[in-house]
């Protein structure tokens, strides 16, 4: 394990999660496979029915020239079902039109994320990063043999043959043939060791625009969510949870409820109560008569400004080295001037718009799931845990997700394992039951984006060059206590400090340090994960240094990245799409300029802004750079930028999760503002020709808006943003 | 006890708690699906659907309050300008993880059909009740913009 470990860090940036793959997997029975065991597949094969060609774990062709195409990752809406098949199906040359995608079975042994080791799961940006060669080699072996079954069909070298649009063609005796009616001949072939790969130049469909492949069905209300599961016998179920993190069930009484019709049962479990009904109405007028009382012994009972106020002392105290190059104690010391600021980052909620939702089907060996999931082969592991089966046991149909965003995500699969513990405590009788969470149940559930505070110190010397850099955090681990802790280095949780011990400008002396935090808060990764809060401070303070030297932000951050060729160029591509070099924008507006890397892309953004009389911002226009190495769908990628920019915004405007008490103190969209329509900017994105292997999109344009934004009211009013969310400022109230 | 009502053209009696808000009475009674539960409050829109032709939020609405009346879901769209909200969705591509997109649709369709030429500021007032958390919300305002262009022509 420690050898995986090792060489996982050399080879991949995201060595938390590689760690947890070695660490996992020993848990886990690989061996299990449920290829085949699906009812199209066992359809398809049926007698009658010509056996489909399946040369691999990722395609399927069928004699009527369907092609299926499996993802192993969650479409969550990121886009990854039909930028998995676009990379498939362009090595393949399928045509497009016939190309339908079909979710992998939970099987870590075919379809694991090789970024995680031996995970299935989604996350990190990763889902086009880590497939790019796998599924160009699939599709590709898949071309080779569909080739040769023609070749050998018609007595001709293969080098004779072309194909367009899953048609093969012999040019000189005008023979064509349809990929559906070679299959035959093509399975009885052996699949080849090797297969060349097309030259970028022939890209067909990558770099094209196929259209997203989940998209009608998104427009007229037949795409199936969790939510909309329903099946014989199904029940529903709606749980009761304490009402502060850490409290457990003391007692219950549920004789009110189960006068309410339509509540079958009300059950006990680790979780909480729940109450079982014949439909969700039942179930949330059952639950609103649930009467729990709470042992809340060791319930986590602080408000978050007195962890605030914690954080804030944390922050002088001895921390853990993130980074430490040069001496930056002594050039602080030396410096000609000296600034500093700190910045303070609320728990934010996910708060994706389909409210958790999963369906349990659990007898005495077998545990069936159904569910938007994106962690398999952990939620395999802790299913299998709450029902006492073997994660072989536990089979898992992963839908639709409506929105993530981290939250699926999760190390303890929560709602996953309350939904099996429910259905265990139930009986465990086969009867299906959806376990179903509110809105409200979403917003006070905990797995939170961690609080964080961060002080910074830069010095400039005579010459007003940046000298030296001190970045303190403090906050909660993600992974401390999770089984992707044995990805943690020195105490470091590299999703603490990503954005922040990675930064690309040239500065002599940096230190970088991470003061961990206690609190019983469930805190996740929160889309774009640590640069949420890095990026933030990081670019506000440049800013703020650039400021103090005299400089041009833009300039000044184009001079500290000379040696950093992708992150200089979506700097200088966003100005100048930006019209930056235009010079100022007119009194009571600003621009502001951020730049970041994450997961492996750059993107840097422009945002330009308005500030009323009264303080008021809005946001009227953001321009995006981005640099995601080739580009498999652009318009997948400029959702992703404009989709991101709108959740950062939202959240650097309104998003705060705060306790009193230990109280969550909002319940709903009321009390948890997100961005809406009239508050949605104009976005243009413009993404960086490269012919570098792809980088992820899903999570890297979260993070540069916040921090635009705030140079942006800077420039606009001379005035600083440090406290997110900016209507928590004295300015940008609204 | 049963309450009538026109869904999506058909006379349909229900026979539900009066109480039930007709989200869930459409979800699991009628057995529609495509109107999502997102908040319960009427505070996202994802359980939008046209009420005598207004667009309201069917969370909050008890089943009785339909009772005689007409009820169209994203399920049971047909106008003219329903179709073109529809078309101009998929030609620019607005959904990403898609479960708010039915309310958006009912939304946008409910605008069009009161207002052919929706300004910018129109399509704020209509559509800001409607939260995406994806943040399609420049997709959504350029595709009313370009249904409203071919649902005249």
């Amino acid at each position: 394990m420690s050898n995986d470990i090792a060489s996982a860090r050399r080879i991949e940036r995201r060595t938390f999660l590689k760690g947890a793959g070695a660490a996992t997997v020993t848990a886990l029975t690989i061996g299990f496979d449920w290829a085949g065991s699906t009812t199209r597949a066992q359809a398809l094969a049926a007698p009658g029915n010509p056996a489909p060609f399946a040369p691999n774990a990722f395609v399927r062709i069928g004699a009527d020239d369907s092609i299926t195409i499996i993802a192993k990752h969650i479409e969550m809406g990121q886009g990854s079902y039909t930028g998995l098949a676009t990379i498939l199906a362009d090595e393949l040359d399928a045509d497009w039109a016939r190309v339908r995608v079909e979710s992998a079975p939970a099987d870590a042994t075919r379809y694991a994320n090789l970024v995680f080791g031996k995970i299935q799961g989604t996350g990190g940006s990763s889902s086009i990063a880590n497939s790019w060669p796998q599924l160009r080699d699939a599709g590709a072996k898949a071309r080779a043999m569909l080739l040769t079954a023609a070749a050998n069909e018609w007595h001709v070298p293969v080098g004779e043959l072309s194909v367009d649009k899953s048609v093969i063609s012999h040019g000189a005796s005008k023979r064509q043939a349809t990929f559906g009616s070679l299959v035959k001949k093509a399975a009885a072939l052996p699949v080849p060791e090797t297969v060349r790969l097309k030259d970028p130049k022939d890209f067909k469909l990558i770099g094209g625009q196929p259209p997203r492949v989940d998209v009608a069905a998104k427009c007229d209300g037949t795409a199936q969510f969790t939510i909309d599961v329903e099946m014989p016998g199904m029940l529903v179920a709606l749980l009761k949870r304490p009402p502060r993190f850490g409290g457990k069930v003391k007692s219950f009484d549920g004789a009110a409820t189960l006068q309410v019709p339509g509540v079958v049962k009300v059950v006990q479990v680790p979780g909480g109560v729940a109450v079982v009904a014949k439909s969700f109405w039942a179930a949330k007028q059952g639950r609103d008569a649930l009467k729990v009382d709470w042992d809340e012994s060791s319930a986590e009972k602080r408000s978050s400004a007195a962890m605030m106020d914690e954080y804030r002392r944390l922050a002088d105290q001895p921390a853990l080295p993130a980074r430490k190059e040069g001496d930056a104690k002594k050039a602080l010391g030396d410096a000609a001037r000296k600034i500093s600021a700190s910045y303070e980052f609320p728990y934010l909620a996910h708060a994706p718009m389909e409210p958790l939702a999963c369906v349990v089907k659990l007898d005495a060996k077998s545990c069936e799931i159904w569910t938007g999931d994106q962690f398999q082969t952990i939620d395999q592991m802790n299913s299998a845990h709450a029902a006492g089966l073997e994660p072989g046991q536990v089979s898992i149909h992963t839908l639709y997700a409506g929105g993530s965003f981290g939250r699926r995500a999760n190390t303890v699969s929560d709602y996953i394992v309350e939904a099996v513990s429910i259905a265990k405590a139930y009986g465990a009788d086969g009867t299906p039951i959806k376990l179903q969470w509110t809105r409200e149940d979403d917003i006070h559930g905990g797995f939170y984006r961690p609080m964080y505070f961060h002080k910074m110190e830069a010095g400039l010397n005579a010459q007003n060059e940046l000298t030296g850099w001190h970045h303190v955090i403090v906050g909660q681990s993600i992974m401390a206590g999770t089984i992707f802790a044995a990805g943690m280095k020195d105490g470091i949780d590299s999703t603490s400090v990503e954005g922040a011990a990675n930064i690309a400008y040239a500065i002599p002396n940096i230190a970088v340090d991470l003061s961990t935090a206690k609190a019983g808060v469930p805190v996740l990764w929160w889309r774009v994960v640590g640069s949420s809060h890095t990026t933030f401070a990081v670019e506000t303070f440049i800013d703020e240094v650039a400021h103090a030297a005299g400089a041009d932000p833009f300039a000044f951050r184009r001079k500290l990245l000379e040696h950093e060729p992708r992150m200089k160029g979506v700097l200088e591509l966003a100005a100048d799409k930006a019209g930056w070099a235009s010079g100022p924008l007119p009194k009571g507006r600003g621009r502001g300029i951020a730049v970041c890397e994450a997961f492996n892309s750059f993107v840097a953004q422009v945002a330009e802004v308005s500030v009323d009389d009264a303080g008021r911002v809005k946001v009227d226009r953001v321009v995006c750079a981005v640099d995601c190495g080739t580009a498999v769908n652009p318009d997948i990628i400029k959702a992703q930028m404009e989709g991101g920019i709108g959740f950062g915004l939202g959240a650097a405007l309104y998003g705060a999760i705060t306790l009193k008490d230990g109280h969550v103190e909002q319940s709903n969209f009321n009390d948890y503002r997100v961005l809406r329509m009239n508050e949605a900017p104009k976005v243009e994105v413009y993404i960086m020709p490269s012919t570098e292997k792809p980088t992820g999109v899903g999570e890297p344009g979260v993070a540069p808006v916040g921090p635009a934004v705030a140079n942006a009211v800077f420039a606009a009013t001379g005035k600083r943003l440090y406290v997110f969310p900016f209507v928590k400022s004295e300015i940008a109230r609204s | 006890m049963s309450i009538t009502f026109l869904l999506n053209g058909k006379s349909t009696t229900l026979d539900a708690d009066p109480n039930m808000p007709v989200l869930w009475a459409i979800r699991e009674v009628a057995g529609l699906h495509g109107t999502k539960f997102g908040c319960g409050m009427a505070m996202c829109g994802a359980c939008t659907i046209h009420l005598d032709g207004q667009a309201v939020r069917s969370c909050v609405m008890p089943l009785s309050a339909v009772s005689g009346r007409q009820v169209v879901t994203i399920e049971g769209l047909q106008s003219k300008q329903a179709k073109a909200v529809q078309a101009a969705w998929i030609d620019l591509q607005v959904p990403q993880c898609g479960y708010c997109q039915s309310g958006q649709i009912m939304s946008a369709t409910a605008l069009l059909e009161k207002n052919s030429a929706p300004t910018d500021a129109d399509i704020d007032g209509a559509m800001s009740g409607n939260i995406c958390r994806c943040a399609t919300y420049p997709r959504i305002r350029a595709a009313i913009h370009a249904a409203a262009q071919s649902a005249k022509a």
